[in-house]
């Protein structure tokens, strides 16, 4: 099977958030970027069906030169190939997922695995996106799933309860946690991936449909009325939900 | 004239789903004149038409025999062809699970400006920007679409649906011009979760923590989200400690939420999972170290130990809503 994992690279989780002086982005100085946690599940789910199906599986990131970082975490864990489309444009999610798909047209994988969103801009859009650009099936947020021949059948978390879907390869997806536990490199692989070729794919720079005004921290506007355990206070405290909050 | 349209989702038989009714109200708040027109793939006469009650009078109901079992592909390709039809400039659906996989297929479909999980509207239907948390809610940008055509994807429960009249709606049929290819992926089945109330429905939260101790004490927070009418939910760390079902996990991992009201028990408000809930209209948090992370977002607090202040909190509540 021939697979095509995508991949980004995000500030760490814990990173305090600063907004630059452009008023637009954040001040990277200090800010420790990661791969994507939910990617990590799709790299993982494209190497465990490499074992039982055989192929090649070839990670792909639309990033900066700093992004082959995680190129490089994906060759420690496995990945065959790993491809970057290097651009220091900011591109929205539309332009992104024009690379992704034209690059994706130049392999003809039969599987295309995301994450679920990136935790950067949390759009949770760029895997029907490049499905629709491709014409091909999707699901998102699969947390299990079968391939028989080329038939799928996947579950899937929704609100308030699980779907369970169907469709066929070639097909796009889009990893949830659960889906399966990502392998942590070994030091031996980690050592091998510093020296494995990355190939530099030419980026393709359209329009973007979307525009960025301005980056702010959220305005925080509680409350903030903290008190003790005595029954007093617990009174107090219900008294203000009831009636100045106004939220029982 | 401008048109904005609207996909709605009935919820049963008589009504539409909440977050439905929500992205009414949103049309409403920036149409500033222009047409709205309720867009839906499958529902009742009777829940469709209660779209009058959020303003809409006018519903359209894509009929083809691909659109029977529910299938993303199928129903945006739809979508998109009534938006063509009309030459919308605007489509809105909810951010939840069925918006997520039809909205960014509508933008390639559309060539619009896709707008994902916004909190705030703003401008009308000429010019409209949007406000979306990003890096898990520890900033927000202001967006607009510049091509011309936008599609909005509302995260759930943050706007607040008003009811505006009780005039039914009309509806109206469409009929899609569909083949098999458009109808790749289908909906077999759904399953509901047993007799829970999913924490991404909820209006109230009471999540539990670590502060817990162990899943034997769990029946107090049961027991107030009881009281209370809410979900329970819970943070990763009493997930991954297997006292509570992955489906509660609140936070970056887990399920994005904005209840009413979020009752954080013994959680210490680690940034993950502050990414989850900080978009909550209230956020009351209950625990005994008075430096918890926690209280930097709550709007209340009780600074205490949850094992005595759960009963109590639990029985001054029961006093006050039940009598
Ligand atoms: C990539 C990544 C993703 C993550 N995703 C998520 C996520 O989706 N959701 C999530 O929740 N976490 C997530 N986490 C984990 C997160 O960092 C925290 O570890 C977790 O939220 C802590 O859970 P907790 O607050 O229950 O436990 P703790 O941090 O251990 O806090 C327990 C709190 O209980 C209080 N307490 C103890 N005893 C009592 C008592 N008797 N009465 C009152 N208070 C008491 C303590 O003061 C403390 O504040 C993620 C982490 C990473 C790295
Ligand atoms: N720049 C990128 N390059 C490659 N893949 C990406 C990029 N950005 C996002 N993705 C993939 O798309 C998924 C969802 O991202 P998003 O739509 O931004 O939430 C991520 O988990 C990645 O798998």
């Amino acid at each position: 099977m021939n697979i095509l994992v995508c991949i980004s690279q995000v500030p760490d989780t814990t990173t305090k958030i600063q907004v630059s002086g452009d008023g637009q982005t954040i001040d990277k100085t200090g800010v420790k970027f990661i791969l994507n946690p939910y990617d990590e599940f799709a790299i993982e789910e494209g190497l465990k069906l490499r074992e039982q199906f055989g192929g090649t599986v070839t990670a792909l990131t639309v990033g900066t030169e700093t992004s082959k970082e995680i190129l490089r975490t994906a060759l420690a864990m496995g990945v065959d190939k790993a491809c970057i489309t290097k651009t220091d444009a900011q591109l929205d999610s539309y332009n992104v997922a024009e690379n992704i798909a034209g690059f994706a047209k130049s392999i003809s994988p039969d599987l295309i695995i995301f994450g679920r969103q990136s935790i950067d801009f949390d759009s949770s859009s760029m895997a029907p996106m490049v499905a629709e650009m491709l014409n091909m099936p999707s699901i998102s947020v699969v947390s299990s799933w079968k391939i028989e021949g080329t038939g799928i059948q996947a579950e899937r978390d929704i609100e308030g309860g699980k779907e369970i879907l169907s469709t066929s390869l070639p097909c796009v997806i889009s990893a949830q946690k659960g889906l399966n536990d990502p392998r942590y490199p070994k030091l031996p692989d980690i050592m091998k991936a510093k020296s494995k070729p990355i190939e530099e794919i030419a980026p393709c720079h359209g329009n973007n449909l979307v525009a960025l005004s301005s980056m702010a921290l959220p305005s925080s506007k509680r409350v903030g009325m903290i008190v003790g355990d005595s029954d007093a206070d617990i009174t107090s405290i219900v008294t203000a939900l009831h009636e100045q909050a106004k939220v029982i | 004239m401008k048109h904005i349209i609207v996909f709605i989702e009935a919820k049963d038989s008589q009504s539409l789903k909440r977050t439905s009714h929500e992205a009414l109200t949103a049309a409403h708040s920036i149409a500033d004149g222009a047409t709205i027109s309720a867009f839906a793939v499958s529902g009742s006469e009777e829940a469709l038409k209660s779209a009058g009650n959020y303003g809409v009078q006018s519903v359209v109901l894509a009929q083809h025999e691909l659109l029977g079992s529910y299938s993303s592909t199928a129903t945006s390709e739809a979508l998109a062809q009534y938006a063509r039809s009309v030459d919308a400039d605007i489509v809105i659906v909810s951010g939840n699970s069925t918006g997520k996989e039809i909205a960014p297929r509508l933008s390639v479909k559309l060539k619009a400006g896709l707008l994902p999980d916004c909190i705030a509207l703003s401008g009308d239907t000429t010019s409209v920007s949007a406000i979306r948390p990003v890096y898990a809610g520890k900033a927000q940008i202001t967006v607009q679409s510049t091509s011309g055509k936008a599609i909005i994807a509302l995260r759930p429960n943050v706007f607040t649906a008003k009811l505006t009249g009780s005039d039914a709606a009309t509806i109206s049929a469409f009929s899609p011009n569909l083949e098999a290819s458009h109808a790749r992926v289908q909906v077999l089945s759904t399953m509901k979760n047993e007799g829970t109330l999913d924490v991404a429905e909820a209006d109230i939260i009471v999540s539990g923590g670590r502060g817990m101790k162990g899943p034997e004490h769990f029946p107090l927070v049961e027991q107030l989200a009881s009281t209370l009418g809410a979900a329970v939910g819970a943070s990763r760390a009493v997930v991954d400690a297997g006292w509570r079902p992955h489906g509660e996990q609140v936070g970056q991992t887990g399920k994005t939420v904005s209840p009413t009201l979020y009752v954080a028990c013994g959680i210490s408000g680690a940034v993950q999972h502050l990414a989850g809930m900080s978009s909550s209209k209230c956020i009351l948090a209950i625990n005994k170290d008075k430096d918890a992370p926690i209280f930097k977002v709550a709007d209340y607090g009780i600074v205490g130990d949850v094992f005595e202040v759960l009963p109590k909190l639990d029985a001054t509540l029961k006093a006050m809503l039940h009598g």
